[in-house]
């Protein structure tokens, strides 16, 4: 049943500016992509975008012999609300597990649509066809439990510490290999129970995969996942035989792609190493924090040397989205630059939880888009800058990851913020960060502790402030 | 294989050297934004979806092209919004070039 409608193969008029279209429809998501590129025009970027999605739409929906008009209402209804109302809600802090659940109901669709055309011809496909139906399900079933897994990591109702399970890389690789041999009896046998089971072992297989995969490595999961989704849907798009669905899953994969390797390219570990290693599950031996000398300072303390300071550079971490700091940081900032300091933000790539997680949100407290500085820009201004206020980051600021040969996490690119005069870092504890190692930004001479919740403390330095 | 299946795969390579080139210099500041957008593109898989719920025949087919049409529909729509919503945020400082 191949009905791919690519290089004008329509046998009506109807079908040919139907398939037009729908090239018209990819060129506007790549017009789109494009200006999503850079701040002043990715508003407008994203509304060209979803121009595309509705010209797809509205052409699909006039040019096929579609009957049931009640079933696709529902659904185009249901989904609208459900969708609006959670991209209306959302707290910005929680924007990962939005995302990875958008993420979930793309690669869903993409398996709901190969099971549809298996059900409509009965499993009855030459190879080509069988092969992409069950591309299809398999991605599609992967990227929708996977993603539902880290979205239950990410908002705390899954434990976001790496679960290792008893023989989960074997497990694993003979679950791929069972996806594949059922494949063959799917396709050979023309079995439709086969391709469920296609299905089951997918969905298995995407829980086993991210279970084992920590917090902080959550930005390449997400990034991986997204890339899945696209790839789902291009598989989806050669199923029906559209070129509008294989466009814009490319599209899509190849970006998802991009953004994996800059943040395992930020982490200086490689995609498999993230998938596999279960970092951090490793190295949970107790770390002796309880006898090295700290400067513990109160909130006046920060406030005199922020004040008194010319240049201050902010280095946010996951605590400030988790403490939900932004607002009362940027209220500290204005009160800053009031008194002639100059406040910028360096934003480490992997930062939070998705990528730039951080910058979304700042620019939700309304920091101006250029004081927002990625590693290449922040890192040679630490030297010049008086103070650096570190707030709930750790690891993306661990000197012994330049220094340390032996450490594990070193290589990884870190802003160097011990080279400010002062390091005020505020954290809840001296408790070791996500990779469980220890950090000596902490016990350095020129280092500040300020123990709080991020808010809190923040607040509390604002406070400070008044009297200075 | 068909001719048009390979036309299918030299248009599923094309797009995404296409992907790589237009996305890799999307600076880190949008980097969820860009998710966020590219997310919701993936969302054309609504076309299939409307197809199926649309021609299936019987009640099975009618629900798995619901799932599908609906599923796709928080995809897209949830996934546009929400991008206009960060992007909506991104302000230049006043004044300065």
């Amino acid at each position: 049943m191949t009905n791919l409608l690519i290089l004008g193969q329509a046998d009506s008029s109807e079908g040919t500016w139907a398939l037009l279209l729908y090239l018209g429809a990819a060129v506007l998501f790549i017009l789109g992509l494009k200006q999503l590129s850079s701040p002043r025009t990715a508003r407008r970027g994203n509304t060209i975008a979803a121009a595309g999605m509705l010209l797809a739409i509205v052409v699909t929906l006039v040019d096929n012999d579609l009957a049931s008009w009640g079933t696709i209402i529902a659904g185009l209804v249901t989904g609208g609300v459900i969708g609006g109302l959670l991209a209306l809600r959302v707290k910005m802090t929680a924007m990962p597990e939005l995302v990875a659940a958008f993420n979930g109901f793309g690669g869903v669709a993409s398996a709901l649509v190969a099971l549809a055309e298996i059900d409509r011809f009965e499993a009855a496909f030459d190879l080509e066809t069988g092969v992409v139906v069950a591309l299809s399900l398999a991605i599609g079933s992967i990227t929708f439990s996977g993603s539902f897994v880290a979205f239950g990591k990410l908002n705390g109702s899954l434990p976001g510490k790496p679960i290792q399970l008893p023989g989960g890389k074997a497990l694993n690789a003979l679950l791929a290999l069972g996806a594949v041999a059922l494949s063959i009896w799917a396709i050979s046998a023309e079995a439709t129970i086969a391709y469920w089971l296609i299905v089951a072992v997918a969905l298995v297989l995407g829980v086993l995969a991210v279970i084992p995969i920590g917090g902080a490595d959550m930005p390449v999961v997400i990034s991986l996942l997204n890339s899945l989704s696209g790839v789902a849907a291009a598989m989806a798009g050669f199923v029906i035989g559209n070129s509008a669905l294989i466009i814009g899953g490319a599209l899509v994969g190849a970006a998802g792609l991009i953004l994996t390797l800059q943040m395992a390219d930020a982490m200086n570990r490689t995609i498999g190493n993230v998938l596999f290693s279960g970092f951090g599950a490793v190295t949970t031996g107790a770390v002796d924090t309880g006898d090295k000398p700290f400067k513990s300072a109160t909130p006046d303390d920060v406030a005199i040397a922020l004040a008194y300071a010319e240049n201050v550079i902010v280095v946010p971490g996951y605590g400030l989205a988790v403490a939900q700091a932004q607002h009362a940081v940027r209220e500290l900032a204005s009160i800053l630059e009031a008194k002639g300091v100059n406040v910028d933000y360096a934003i480490h790539p992997v930062a939070g939880r998705m990528p730039g997680h951080m910058n979304v949100l700042l620019a939700e407290a309304d920091v101006p888009y250029d004081q927002l500085l990625d590693l290449d820009q922040s890192n040679p201004r630490f030297a010049q800058t008086d103070v650096a206020l570190v707030i709930g980051a750790n690891d993306v600021v661990n000197p012994s990851a330049r220094d340390d040969a032996g450490s594990p996490i070193y290589g990884m690119p870190i802003l160097e913020v011990d080279h400010a005069a002062t390091v005020v870092v505020i954290k809840r504890s001296l408790s070791p960060g996500f990779a469980g190692i220890d950090n000596p930004l902490f016990y350095m001479d020129g280092t500040m502790m300020l123990f709080a919740d991020g808010k809190a403390a923040v607040e509390s330095v604002i406070s400070a402030m008044d009297g200075v | 294989m068909s001719a048009a299946f390979v036309s299918g795969i030299v248009v599923f390579v094309l797009a995404a050297f296409v992907g790589l080139e237009v996305i890799s210099k999307v600076p880190p500041t949008l980097h969820t934004p860009l998710m966020s957008g590219a997310n919701a593109i993936s969302g054309i898989t609504i076309v299939g979806a409307l197809i199926a719920a649309g021609i299936g025949e019987g009640t099975f087919a009618a629900i798995l092209g619901f799932l599908a049409v609906a599923s796709a529909t928080i995809n897209v729509v949830g996934g546009f919004l929400v991008t206009d919503r960060m992007l909506e945020m991104f302000k230049k400082k006043p004044g300065k070039r």
